[in-house]
């Protein structure tokens, strides 16, 4: 195991989970990433305003980490770039499908105690694992 | 006003989150998917704090009568673990391991300089899409039509 970053991993998470905490006790909203994406893009009123705010919010601050700390922002892998495309078509299906990403399922459903949440967790990380294992030697390469 | 304000500090933490923990790295989300290689544990660590402060808040947020900028909390009220759900998790597992990027990560990168991120942003949009549009379709053949004056408005709950 390289590169291994316990601690720095687990103080993210935790900003991660004070994040999630805060959306719901001010805003009364889950903090799921697919979920504020494709509502920003609904024309409802008083719906899109805070989602672009907290899409921008994210953005920014990638903005001051592609400044302060490029490596944190490195792909590390090498992909044909219509791989990129084609993993981004079935991220934003898969996750409209199953009502949930990594945040909303994995994050705040778990945090709720949410068996629906943790059936779809294990799905999708079963599923990257799976996919992970069959295509090393194809990308033909160790990350 | 607030609300704005309050998700835009949420994002900025959230992102930071991210970016502390090693997400917007798709070489360390790989490595944690790459359970029989060279398996990096890294984001084990990430949902683990992520879950266990929430977890925490949760218990007492969730106590209150509502939140404070807004009329009630938004919870998903389904319970039902059908093929939708399954499906979809499996679709979106198949591509956060051939990119190594899930939505937060994917959006907090998307100015980062680095092409695969806004690539993977339209790709997702376009998923969104045609999600939508099929179940438009599938939801005119399969569902009653709604009532006249009923509002097809697609529920909230969606996490």
């Amino acid at each position: 195991m390289h590169n291994f970053t316990p601690i720095a991993s687990l103080l993210g998470g935790m900003l991660i989970g004070l994040s999630a905490a805060g959306l719901m006790l001010l805003n009364g909203r889950i903090a799921g990433i697919s979920g504020i994406v494709a509502g920003a893009f609904r024309p409802e009123p008083g719906e899109w305003g805070w989602r672009i705010c907290f899409i921008a919010g994210m953005a920014g601050v990638g903005v001051i980490a592609r400044v302060v700390s490029p490596a944190s922002l490195a792909i590390g892998i090498t992909r044909p770039m219509g791989i990129f495309l084609i993993a981004g078509l079935m991220v934003g299906f898969g996750t409209r499908m199953g009502s949930g990403c990594t945040s909303g399922h994995g994050v705040c459903g778990l945090s709720r105690g949410s068996v629906r949440s943790l059936a779809a967790t294990l799905s999708f990380v079963l599923a990257g694992v799976l996919t992970v294992y069959l295509t090393s030697h194809l990308f033909g390469e160790q990350p | 006003m607030t609300r704005m304000l309050s998700a835009l500090v949420g994002g900025a933490i959230f992102g930071a989150g991210l970016v502390i923990g090693g997400m917007t790295q798709p070489s360390k989300v790989v490595g944690f998917l790459d359970l029989f290689g060279n398996w990096d544990a890294s984001l084990a660590f990430v949902m683990a704090g992520a879950v266990g402060v929430n977890a925490l808040a949760y218990r007492w947020v969730l106590k209150r009568p509502g939140p404070l900028f807004a009329g009630r909390f938004a919870i998903p009220e389904r319970h039902e673990i059908d093929g939708r759900l399954i499906g979809g998790a499996i679709l979106f597992g198949i591509g956060w391991g051939l990119a190594g990027y899930c939505p937060g990560p994917a959006v907090t990168s998307i100015l980062s300089g680095h092409l695969a991120a806004p690539v993977f942003i339209v790709g997702m949009l376009a998923g969104m899409i045609v999600y939508h549009l099929a179940e438009e379709r599938l939801s005119i053949a399969l569902v009653v039509q709604p009532e006249p004056g009923v509002s097809f408005v697609p529920q909230d709950t969606d996490v």
